[in-house]
């Protein structure tokens, strides 16, 4: 029972809450005593919310009222910490926020709370979402569910790596860089970044303001459609919120496993980013693979180029670092989070300094020393403005390539998970592994990632992503549900149910040889 | 083009109000040198013809009616403060000099 519980969908969970087979009260506790039996090794989350069998009994007393209840009502979801969320702790994976409860919940969360859902708790990421590992996080990295040794992606490798380890089944991300697609790649997962100003941004704390955009994580497409149902649409409260109505994503997701979806559907295979130094031979094979697959369900797969793209990841971490630097002049030890005071007398120019050296953590500081340089006086236009033109190429390339076709593909990381440890002292090639996110997020177009298969050299997870024209997300939904049942009918199960158990008792019995 | 100097990162580090120790220092000046080498290919591809974007749908105007919102309390602004006086922020001197 327990076991089929927290191995369901969110969309079979949300239905079997409806037709009251189970109650929120027993969804919500098995989940937490999947957290309770493995995060111990996964470490995703940073929090677990106390609260949370308090809130599944509300939404089951308002089920048994009558009352009239979404979707998703008393389905569990884990949040990344980098949302503010009022009752529980908000840290971003930073020390300088340790212990923070914001006054406030994002608009996102708020909209998780009044459809109902039931926060589980907070989970891991990279400080201030800088990173592409979760090896950055002040609280300890997160461990891929796949191979324990090895690192879940970051920055969101919490939110990831929980529904991976079936410790949630659906999350929320943010994405700025690849933060929600590439965890979703490497723990055989999906995740999407909407278009930009689809979901508020609204009580999410700013890594980079013009970047980031919040989404959902999950097992399936279906379910990260049913959650940007639930979070998408106009907000008030955030000036770059698009006014759109926007379709039912759920609905594109299952005209996509209506099957016919793809027919007819031009598809193009981005040259720069689709392989080439740098691509794990694996993650080739399986691409080629299902543009393949794609091909024989009646898609006109062709290649498109987009050369500007070559600079998008030095664009990137020029701009990325600018805007971080004045985003995170705001922890000045005044308003929230740590203090620290220096011996002897000291201005609070003396405890700012003192607080941000003891509170921000090596990539921090890196990238707000790297962006103060690349705005200072002298050196702005070689490299900000240099950086902002390259963002108009890399746009102009993404409108010449839909004048040409529906979606763009390519692999959504060139590698599968490596251990941890590997590359956390070398940060250009830690950079490197958002080399066919970013240029995305410089668009400002959307982009999901969907499993594609595990590499044959490995046995790990890797990722097929999907780019579309800014405002349809809708088609991410359609050919990614298609694409995700043409692979699952190929091998005849998900992907994700190749995972390894993870249970301590199961463990202990293999390695007795009971099993 | 890079010429990045330690006395440069300890000024940066200075306007970023980070108080980075001589170690970092050491170790930030060599790594940035690395990184803005890789990065500095920017200026290549930028030609005067190009005009920059600084956001990638940009929207204009977007005002709301001139009325009081929901804003926070005192309390819940101060709630996560480091030290306050129950209606202000209590921050060290701002001076050095006079104290």
């Amino acid at each position: 029972m327990t076991d089929s519980l927290i191995r369901s969908t969110a969309a079979q969970l949300g239905e079997a809450l409806a037709a009251r087979e189970v109650s929120s009260v027993e969804v919500t506790q098995a989940h937490l005593d999947r957290i309770a039996a493995v995060d111990g090794d996964v470490h995703a989350f940073l929090h677990v919310d106390a609260t949370a069998l308090a809130t599944a009994a509300d939404v089951d007393r308002r089920r048994a009222a009558g009352e009239p209840l979404g979707p998703l009502a008393g389905v569990p979801i884990a949040i990344k910490d980098v949302l503010c969320t009022v009752g529980m702790p908000s840290t971003s994976g930073s020390k300088i926020l340790e212990g923070w409860v914001p006054p406030y919940d994002a608009t996102v969360v708020a909209k998780l709370k009044a459809a109902h859902l039931v926060p589980l708790g907070k989970t891991n990421m990279d400080e201030f979402a800088m990173g592409s590992s979760t090896e950055y996080s002040a609280y300890g990295p997160t461990h891929n569910p796949w191979s324990l040794d090895r690192i879940p992606g970051g920055s969101g490798g919490g939110s990831a790596a929980a529904v991976a380890a079936f410790e949630a089944p659906i999350a929320l991300g943010s994405d700025t860089g690849g933060s929600i697609r590439q965890p979703g790649a490497v723990t055989g997962t999906v995740g999407v970044k909407p278009t930009y100003g689809g979901v508020s941004r609204y009580g999410a704390i700013a890594l980079a303001s013009s970047l980031d955009q919040i989404g959902p994580v999950s097992r399936t497409v279906l379910d990260s459609a049913l959650v940007h149902d639930v979070i998408g649409g106009h907000d008030p409260r955030d000036s770059t919120s698009l006014r759109d109505e926007w379709p039912s994503f759920a609905d594109a997701a299952r005209r996509g496993m209506a099957g016919g979806a793809l027919q007819g559907v031009r598809i193009g295979v981005v040259r720069e980013i689709a392989g080439g130094d740098g691509f794990q031979e694996g993650v080739r094979t399986r691409f080629t693979e299902a543009l393949e697959l794609l091909a024989a369900a009646g898609a006109e797969i062709v290649e498109v180029s987009a050369p500007s793209f070559e600079h998008a990841i030095s664009a990137y971490y020029l701009i990325l670092p600018a805007e971080a630097s004045s985003n995170l002049a705001k922890f000045d030890s005044v308003r929230f989070g740590l203090r620290v005071v220096p011996e002897g007398r000291s201005t609070v120019e003396d405890v700012m300094a003192a607080t941000r050296e003891a509170g921000f953590g090596p990539e921090v500081k890196r990238r707000i020393v790297l962006g103060t340089y690349a705005l200072s006086a002298g050196y702005y236009d070689a490299y900000y403005g240099s950086a902002q033109k390259v963002r108009t190429l890399v746009q102009r390339d993404f409108a010449a390539a839909f004048e040409k076709v529906d979606v763009l593909v390519s692999p959504s990381a060139p590698t599968t998970a490596f251990p941890i440890g590997e590359k956390v002292d070398d940060p250009l090639s830690m950079y490197l592994n958002d080399l066919t996110t970013i240029p995305a997020n410089l668009a400002g177009v959307p982009g999901i990632t969907v499993p594609m298969g595990l590499a044959p050299e490995d046995g790990l997870p890797t990722g097929l992503q999907f780019m579309a024209p800014a405002r349809q997300d809708a088609r991410l939904y359609e050919y990614g549900a298609a694409l995700e049942q043409l692979l699952e009918q190929r091998w005849g199960h998900t992907l994700i149910s190749r995972a390894p158990d993870l249970t301590p008792t199961e463990q202990h019995a293999a390695t007795e040889g009971a099993v | 083009m890079s010429e990045i100097t330690r006395e440069q990162v300890e000024h940066l580090a200075g306007l970023a109000r980070i108080a980075l120790t001589p170690d970092e220092i050491e170790r930030l000046t060599g790594e940035l040198v690395q990184i803005v080498d890789s990065v500095a290919k920017v200026s290549a591809v930028a030609t005067d013809d190009v005009p920059a974007t600084s956001h990638p749908i940009p929207l204009e105007n977007v005002t709301r009616p001139d009325v009081p919102g929901e804003t926070l309390t005192a309390e819940q602004a101060l709630s996560g403060a480091p030290d306050h006086d129950g209606s202000r922020f209590r921050v060290t001197a701002i001076l050095g000099e006079e104290q």
